[in-house]
């Protein structure tokens, strides 16, 4: 067995040239073919790289789906995020539970199968939803949970599981999932034929330089959440001093609610891999990534395909159709379940094998990004743009959508709708007209981008999608009448206590405190002053924090603190007689009253 | 010698040099601005955020952004202050600090920067963690109930003695030191005389059989705040 193990990671090692920077396969590889990374292969992987120890110590025990003990040979993953508890993912779990007599977070005494929680795998609008292994399994019930089980038991095959296909490139051969795409509104953008290879050669027509003109001239902006204006981005890239520069296209989508890149890479990955191809024209880089979530490891074959069709039409490759020196390809790295990889700067620490720490700026990803080396870092959705704007030219581009904000935008919408799925619409659309695009017209708040973006009150339903209003990654949980939007800010809090790296003190500390002060609240212990605390607290987080998750994470704390200031009213009560009403004296006394070995009779009386 | 930078810190002129962060800057200059991750020859980190200024309004970590000419920086006000001793207060509550037993005390970087900036006790819940002591090397010991995370010793192994005994293993709220060994700092190379075993603030790293070589009321930070020598111009 142990030999068995050194021979396989040498082998795993040797397969990856040895290369520290590629930790993540390293490591991914061993998971899959032992069901952990123990300790002993920690150690021969350090040695085999020439790194330390608790190197691979550290980076392993970052990403939640690599471990250092051994789980089930199938691990079930059950998403536990807002919506899908919305649709009855506690219920489902319990099923889980009671048919494989093991609680979450334990694995079968067989060692067969693991039973987890985990966050948002990008399937809210099939929710509830599971991976089990790689495999997606959608639209789950308390029997589903079972009959999966019991067929595992059976055969403890997860692709054969998927026993319905859905639309789409989800029935490809590659692809075979039950997902669905649930394409609701195409716009006149993004979902609409093209013609493979022609943005590209439209690109190489012109100079890099008037690549970079012509994306700044159509005024996009990124569609990943925090909105930087592409062509700018490009330019600093290309003017940064390196010898090589990369393309990195960030394919995490981790922000709860979000599932729109999902369905851009499953119906036009050519679109996607273009954008890259030509931005790597503009700023002068031959290599490509595309960083894919853990949770989208069931897309990796079909994308994998896509690009080696590609290489054959020379739309990767070397002289790319004729252009002599253009040479560009692209690899995939798959990421491991760590929400803050999304964070541009985690994503390229994930890239070089690294923990998903988010690196210290400056310098910024554009001077010294992946290995150094100057890097674009942009959203699926970004780089379809891209390539439509170069086929179409950025006149047309800006012909929809708004002044400050042109172009369409996928939103992602889930939760309390008629149907829910993803919309393409104009910018500047307003938040009413989403609502009844999507049936949901009866909708009590809606969480505008995610986790980490704002909770909408009825009253604000006429604000518009655009940059300047409510800016979002497009995702948008809709919460209806029966719905406690304190208990949906919970829920992301609890998210983003699961998912802050640590580093900083305001997030790892901060998130803690306000999730506990809110629970505390939702308990009816709350008193008046502690949404002052909380406030005060968020402020705190929002603003000392090192990255975008902290300066974000309270987000779902500050924005319910103003826009449903009644809800917390109804919770707090200040008590008559003096006392705090989280305290309990019997608890307070309990441990003493343990140690003297008698009860307090004043406590009890 | 390259051009001088000049910028404001809460309106005084400071004179900089190109490629300086603000809080070296501002230190040169005899303004302190605190600090717990930053030490000097080592990388700056930024992971405490106590160094946290104000940047033309926008937050920025003094010990990692570089000055720019004309920036006007917002350091010792009472709106900064009050962020900072959140962080303090949040950085007693995670761990386990029990001052009148510490081995540290009087010469701990947290203690002193609490009193300093008028914190008696934190606002915050205590969290009570539990956390482990490792004592098993024969020269050096770690308290985890008392890190705070400041990488000070991770980077002075990495950077400075040219050894990796230290690294961060986990993430959010379980995020804590490890060290290259399956589990105990004795099956490390660190040695006693290693940068990385003096670089800790607090009292979570800390030699053998010298915690009360200075006795209590002589220490570093017993007569005179943290950030004092700074003031007084004193080159460190
Ligand atoms: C915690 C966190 C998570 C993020 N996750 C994503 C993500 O999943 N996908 C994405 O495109 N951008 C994400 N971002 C934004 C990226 O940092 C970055 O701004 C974006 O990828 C840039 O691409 P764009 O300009 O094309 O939007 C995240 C940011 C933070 C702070
Ligand atoms: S804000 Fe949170 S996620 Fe970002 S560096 Fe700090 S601890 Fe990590
Ligand atoms: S001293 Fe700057 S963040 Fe710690």
């Amino acid at each position: 067995m142990s030999d068995n193990l050194a021979a396989s990671v040498r082998e795993i090692c040797k397969a990856n040239g040895g290369d520290r920077t590629r930790l993540m396969d390293i490591v991914r590889a061993v998971q899959a073919k032992f069901g952990c990374v123990s300790g002993p292969a920690m150690e021969m992987i350090a040695q085999e790289l020439k790194v330390h120890r608790v190197e691979v110590h550290g980076m392993v025990s970052f990403y939640s789906f690599l471990s250092e003990q051994p789980k089930g040979k199938v691990t079930i993953r059950l998403c536990n995020d807002l919506v899908d508890q919305m649709a009855g993912a506690a219920e489902v779990g319990q099923a889980f539970e009671d048919e494989l007599g093991i609680k979450v977070g334990q694995t079968t005494p067989d060692g067969k199968i693991a039973l987890e929680y985990t966050a948002c795998i990008g399937m809210c609008d099939q929710a509830p939803a599971a991976l089990v292994n790689d495999v997606v399994v959608t639209e789950l019930s308390t029997d589903s949970a079972r009959r999966i089980v019991r067929e595992l038991r059976k055969h403890m095959d997860p692709a054969r599981l998927v026993t319905r296909l859905g639309d789409g490139n989800n029935a490809h051969e590659l692809v075979h999932a039950m997902v669905l795409n649930n394409i609701r509104v195409k716009g006149s953008l993004i979902f609409t034929p093209t013609n493979r290879g022609e943005a590209i050669r439209k690109a190489l027509g012109i100079t890099p330089a008037e690549v970079i003109r012509a994306v700044k001239t159509s005024r996009l902006r990124g569609r990943g959440g925090a909105g930087f204006p592409t062509g700018l981005k490009w330019e600093f890239t290309r003017a940064a001093p390196g010898e090589r520069r990369y393309i990195l296209c960030n394919a995490d989508e981790g922000e709860p609610g979000t599932f729109k890149d999902r369905v851009i890479l499953t119906e036009l990955p050519d679109r996607v891999f273009a954008g890259m191809t030509i931005a790597g024209y503009a700023v002068g880089a031959e290599e490509g990534i595309v960083y894919l979530r853990g949770e989208y490891a069931y897309l990796r074959k079909y994308l994998e395909h896509t690009l080696q069709e590609r290489r054959k039409d020379n739309l990767l490759g070397r002289n790319i159709l004729g252009k002599q020196g253009f040479n560009f390809d692209i690899r995939i790295q798959m990421g491991a379940g760590a929400y803050v990889c999304g964070e541009e700067t985690a994503l390229i620490s994930s890239c070089e094998g690294l923990r998903g720490d988010p690196k210290t700026r400056p310098p910024f990803p554009a001077q010294k990004g992946y290995l150094g080396c100057p890097s674009v870092v942009n959203n699926v959705e970004t780089f379809a743009c891209v390539t439509k704007i170069l086929e179409q030219g950025p006149a047309t581009f800006c012909e929809i959508g708004s002044q400050g904000s042109p172009g369409t935008k996928l939103l992602s919408i889930s939760g309390d709708c008629k149907s829910p799925g993803v919309f393409e619409v104009p910018f500047g659309i307003k938040l009413s007209e989403v609502l009844k695009l999507c049936g949901a017209e009866d909708a009590i708040a809606v969480q505008v981008g995610g986790a980490s973006g704002q909770m909408v009150a009825r009253e604000e339903f006429g604000r518009t999608i655009c940059y300047d209003d409510l800016a979002t990654g497009g995702a948008l949980m809709v919460l209806g009448p029966e719905r406690n939007v304190l208990e949906a800010a919970e829920k992301f809090m609890d998210f983003f206590v699961e998912e802050s790296c640590g580093y900083c003190t305001p997030c790892r500390v901060g998130n803690v405190l306000l999730r506990n002060r809110l629970a505390r609240i939702l308990a009816g212990d709350g008193e008046p002053s502690d949404l002052d605390y909380l406030n005060d607290l968020g402020q705190t987080v929002k603003i000392m924090s090192r990255c975008g998750l902290g300066q974000t994470s309270a987000n779902p704390i500050l924005t319910t603190l103003k826009n449903f200031r009644p809800a917390y009213n109804a919770l707090v009560k200040k008590r008559t007689d003096g006392l705090q009403p989280a305290f309990d004296l019997r608890t307070a006394v309990a441990d003493a009253e343990r140690v003297i070995g008698r009860k307090s009779e004043h406590a009890h009386a | 010698m390259s051009a001088t930078i000049e910028f404001t810190i809460d309106g005084k002129e400071i004179k900089g040099q190109p490629g300086q962060t603000i809080l070296e800057a501002a230190q040169q200059a005899g303004v302190y601005i605190p600090r717990l991750c930053y030490m000097k020859g080592l990388t700056p980190w930024g992971s405490c955020r106590v160094c946290t200024v104000l940047i033309n309004g926008r937050p920025q970590a003094a010990c990692t952004q570089p000055i720019a000419p004309g920036m006007v920086v917002e350091s010792s006000t009472d709106k900064v202050n009050a962020l900072r001793r959140n962080i303090i207060d949040m950085l007693f509550v995670e761990g386990n600090h029990f001052c009148m037993f510490c081995e540290k005390s009087g010469s701990c970087e947290l203690q002193a920067l609490a009193y300093r900036l008028g914190i008696a006790a934190p606002k915050y819940p205590f969290m009570f963690p539990k956390r482990e002591l490792d004592m098993s090397h024969p020269d050096v010991f770690i308290d985890h109930n008392r890190c705070i995370q400041c990488a000070r010793c991770v980077r002075a192994s990495r950077d400075v003695d040219g050894k990796h005994v230290f690294d961060f293993a986990d993430r959010g709220a379980h995020r804590r030191i490890a060290v290259n060994a399956e589990a105990f700092l004795k099956d490390t190379d660190l040695a006693v005389t290693d940068k990385a075993a003096e670089a800790c603030p607090v009292g979570a790293i800390v030699k053998k059989r010298t915690g009360y070589a200075v006795p209590f009321g002589q220490r570093l930070y017993d007569k005179k705040p943290i950030g004092s020598e700074i003031e007084a111009g004193v080159k460190s």
